[in-house]
């Protein structure tokens, strides 16, 4: 579990924009006294242990909406192809809608400088032993980022199909990308992650041929776990369904901007 | 996995509430269908605890079954975890219960 995974003390949270030459530190920020109090009591206290975390990230969500900024958060296992995902879609979207990134991974700024050569505007988020963003996280990354009023911000999280699930960022489209070489089972052995996608992106379609994947297996499996979720096929090395995937970006950033509670 | 900084903020909000007192017992809720292994919390804790007033405490950890409204027919039925159908076929489930991470109390000295 953590000694395999590495999901760690925020400490070790580093954070690179590449337009800067800069990093920053990130510090615990308080201490803790040892009071001890006298005679034994019972102390309710009957919070969300994940409060804190939602509550930064409704002020994302709240910023965001302000700026009529879409945030899409990317979740997928490692290597399911999203990063070279964004550089396509990056191609594709053109000047038609500014575009930032938030890239996120335990180390290296391999993918923050694949997005930097696209010359949209990317922060690194190197979470050290963290297995996944917080909407903590997000908001200093966000700092980093000028994000330009009705624009695009894709957040690659950590290529993780657990820990991702959990921590809402502030987000306000949830996409899970999934290969065609990972196995049509994905959606049954990680309920959480797909359950609250949005749209189910599935890659590397052009490598049908040579795989045992079964399309509609898969669909059948997302529908178990998440009737309401989309489900689009994409090669984002050949480029299919790429036009589909934009076109769907932008009918929910639409449908986004016209209701001001999100 | 996540237990790790899960358990972080477990301690961090205790210490918050109770002002660094002495802890004695923690007692937490961990739903079935939460996406968080009790078993992990409990092992991390140890180790998030150590320094801490909450350091040695007891954990117990309440962890609820999960129940599942059905959109389609509007039962409700018991489920252990988030691959679940209606008896009527449908996957169109909300979740009712068995989905809490809560920090119910803490017992201090």
């Amino acid at each position: 579990m953590c000694t395999t995974c590495g999901c760690g003390d925020p400490a070790g949270t580093r954070y690179t924009a590449l337009r800067h030459d800069h990093s920053h530190d990130h510090s615990h920020g308080h201490h803790h006294p040892h009071d001890r109090g006298a005679g034994a009591r019972t102390v309710p206290l009957e919070e969300r242990v994940l409060a804190r975390n939602d509550q930064l990230a409704a002020a994302n969500r709240r910023l965001l909406a302000e700026r009529g900024v879409h945030a899409v958060n990317l979740m997928s296992s490692p290597g399911s192809g999203k990063t070279t995902l964004l550089e396509r879609t990056i191609r594709e979207l053109g000047d038609s809608v500014p575009v930032a990134v938030v890239e996120g991974d335990q180390e290296t700024l391999l993918d923050a400088e694949r997005i930097r050569a696209t010359g949209r505007p990317v922060v690194q988020i190197n979470t050290g032993e963290g297995c996944h963003l917080d909407a903590a996280m997000l908001e200093r990354g966000l700092r980093e980022l000028d994000l330009a009023p009705r624009s695009l911000v894709f957040v690659e999280n950590v290529g993780n199909l657990v820990c991702p699930a959990l921590f809402d960022l502030g987000e306000s489209t949830r996409v899970v990308v999934m290969s065609v070489t990972e196995g049509e089972d994905k959606p049954l052995k990680y309920p959480h992650m797909f359950r609250t996608a949005d749209l189910v992106l599935l890659n590397k379609i052009d490598l049908l041929p040579h795989v045992e994947f079964d399309v509609a297996r898969c669909a059948q499996q997302i529908r178990r776990i998440n009737p309401g979720a989309d489900v689009l096929h994409v090669s984002a090395t050949r480029g299919a369904g790429l036009p589909e995937w934009c076109a769907w970006l932008r009918k929910r950033a639409i449908t986004i901007y016209c209701e001001p509670e999100i | 996995m996540h237990e790790l900084a899960i358990t972080q903020s477990v301690v961090d909000t205790i210490l918050e509430r109770t002002e660094n007192a002495r802890v004695t017992a923690v007692h937490l809720v961990i739903g079935k269908v939460s996406g968080v292994v009790p078993d992990a919390v409990r092992f991390c804790f140890e180790l998030v605890a150590a320094g801490s007033p909450v350091e040695g405490a007891r954990l117990d950890i309440e962890e609820p079954a999960g129940r599942a409204r059905c959109r389609a027919c509007a039962a409700e039925f018991a489920c252990d975890g988030l691959v679940v159908l209606c008896p009527c076929g449908s996957a169109e489930i909300d979740v009712l219960g068995g989905d809490e991470l809560l920090i119910r109390s803490v017992e201090v000295e």
